[in-house]
């Protein structure tokens, strides 16, 4: 419960044109201000409970998405924000785009639009936070996702 | 013995994902290796699905922060390719929106930069004064970011009476605002002591590595292409570029503070002159096979190039893109040599790095 009530988010970019990720940074500032609701942008993994991804998932980036993802503590929510996190989006043809991230993390809510705007981000964490608050009373359990053997790691 | 660490792709200042591998001796960086790739999407292969028109929207999305520049200069090169006169409105349209877009770029980077060294409460301030930007753009085109004003043509959208009011209403309202800004980077002793003397590139080695934009002009290199004749309405509207000569992380902000004002003069001259008529001409046909057209133009990073060749049918046989960053990243690597860890984050941010327009 008293996690809901101020859930710390870190910001992930996979592969996303920034149309998003400057909406994600007006959500935290003085207009829409989303520390009133406990919200605090966090820039470590180890310390957040909300991941919010930008961007579609391309072959160089997927491991840093894992990586980090594994990195944050449970109870933990996986946002989507945008057209191209959602599902690929307009770029979901191009030959270096995999998809949504929701093809290599499981995705809890997600914010249609291109780019969204800061309210309907706002809303999106909001309705993750339900399922945060499901999370941390054990109602859902989450997993780790593994990297493949072969694959680098990256320095995430 | 020197230590490798890698800084990126996830980083705290960082908003976009890029890697640069510092090697550093104690606490110095002796070089800096960066690794690209993190967002490569693969627009220029994309397009041979698409026609010209719809092109355009792709180009839109290389980069939600340089957006409209974008859209405009591709278009640019098309109606080069297809010898198309626009009406003159729609140039001084495109004009207005660029520089509507030019403002909130810098405020975001203003916003970014001081966030970097650690100056929250600026970081706050700039970005609640850019929202005046965004609400104009919302307001005449529709969306906040991507605004799709722009179309091989002319444009899609048009001002009103009521539009205009209220810009300039705005804009009225946002220059004070941006001299409290200025007096905060300009003479803060907290600001100066970050910033004098750090990263700095001559004005010889600048030009020699192949930097654009207010990293180039915070050296003393005069290059702006809105000076240049191929757009010559920017010399009808009084632009001056605006140049600094030190060539540090001080300069290259004073540089992008003072262009905000050249925004707003550009943006209240063009108004003043804005002519009446059509905002667009029907574009028919396809681009002559072999048509080949260079389309140039100042973004808030610097100069973005379109190269655009038509094959005689409406998609396009090649779309080449140098975009700002690209050309600023050797300009990076020369400035980090020499610096502490601690300033790195610095250093990185006064390129204006803008990674989803260099890997596309």
């Amino acid at each position: 419960m008293a996690l809901a009530k101020s859930p710390w988010i870190i910001h992930v970019n996979c592969n996303s044109c920034n149309g998003c990720d400057i909406e994600v940074l007006a959500c935290l500032t003085p207009l829409y201000d989303a520390e009133r609701f406990g919200v605090l942008n966090i820039g470590t993994p180890k310390q957040a409970d909300i991941m919010v991804v930008t961007g579609s998932i391309n072959y160089k980036n997927v491991n840093v998405l894992k990586n980090i993802y594994n990195q944050i503590p449970d109870p933990k929510v996986v946002l989507a924000v945008g057209a191209c996190a959602s599902t690929g989006g307009i770029f979901h043809d191009c030959y270096n785009v995999i998809g949504g991230v929701d093809q290599v993390i499981p995705v809890d809510a997600y914010v249609p639009g291109c780019c969204p705007r800061p309210e309907a981000i706002l809303d999106g964490v909001v309705a993750a936070l339900s399922v945060l608050e499901s999370k941390s009373q054990g109602k859902i359990k989450g997993k780790d996702v593994k990297l493949k053997g072969n694959e680098v790691p990256s320095n995430a | 013995m020197t230590t490798v660490i890698p800084f990126g792709p996830q980083h705290p200042v960082l908003p976009e994902p890029v890697q640069l591998k510092l090697e550093l001796d104690n606490d110095v960086v002796v070089g800096a290796l960066p690794s690209l790739g993190y967002v490569h999407r693969g627009l220029e292969k994309f397009i041979d699905t698409k026609d010209y028109n719809q092109t355009l929207y792709i180009c839109e999305r290389i980069c939600g922060i340089c957006s409209a520049i974008h859209s405009i200069t591709y278009a640019r090169g098309v109606e080069q390719l297809m010898n198309v006169e626009i009406p003159e409105r729609a140039e001084y349209l495109r004009v207005i929106w660029s520089e509507l877009a030019r403002v909130q770029s810098h405020l975001l980077w203003l916003g970014l930069f001081a966030d970097g060294f650690g100056f929250e409460s600026l970081f706050m301030e700039c970005w609640k004064y850019r929202e005046a930007v965004m609400d104009i753009m919302e307001m005449t085109t529709g969306n906040r970011v991507i605004t799709s004003m722009c179309k091989v043509g002319g444009t899609t959208k048009d001002l009103s009476k009521e539009h205009i009011d209220i810009i300039l209403k705005a804009i009225d309202n946002l220059e004070p605002q941006v001299e409290n800004l200025e007096k905060v980077f300009v003479n803060n002793y907290t600001v100066k002591k970050r910033l004098v003397g750090l990263g700095v590139l001559s004005k010889q080695l600048a030009y020699d590595v192949g930097a654009v934009g207010p990293t180039l002009r915070g050296s003393g290199v005069h290059s702006d292409i809105r000076e240049s004749p191929s757009w010559s309405i920017y010399k009808d509207l009084n632009f001056k570029a605006v140049i600094e000569n030190d060539g540090d992380c001080y300069a290259r902000t004073k540089v992008r503070i003072y262009e905000l004002y050249e925004c707003f003069k550009l943006i209240r001259n063009a108004i003043s002159k804005l002519p009446a008529g059509e905002i667009s001409i029907p574009v028919k046909g396809s681009p002559a096979a072999g048509a080949e057209a260079i389309s140039r133009a100042e973004q808030p990073r610097g100069e973005v190039v379109y190269y655009v060749k038509g094959n005689g049918t409406k998609n396009l046989e090649r779309l080449k893109i140098r975009t700002p960053t690209f050309a600023n990243i050797p300009a990076l690597l020369q400035m980090l040599p020499g610096i502490k860890l601690a300033d790195v984050p610095v250093v990185v941010l006064t390129v204006d790095p803008c990674i989803s327009c260099t890997e596309r």
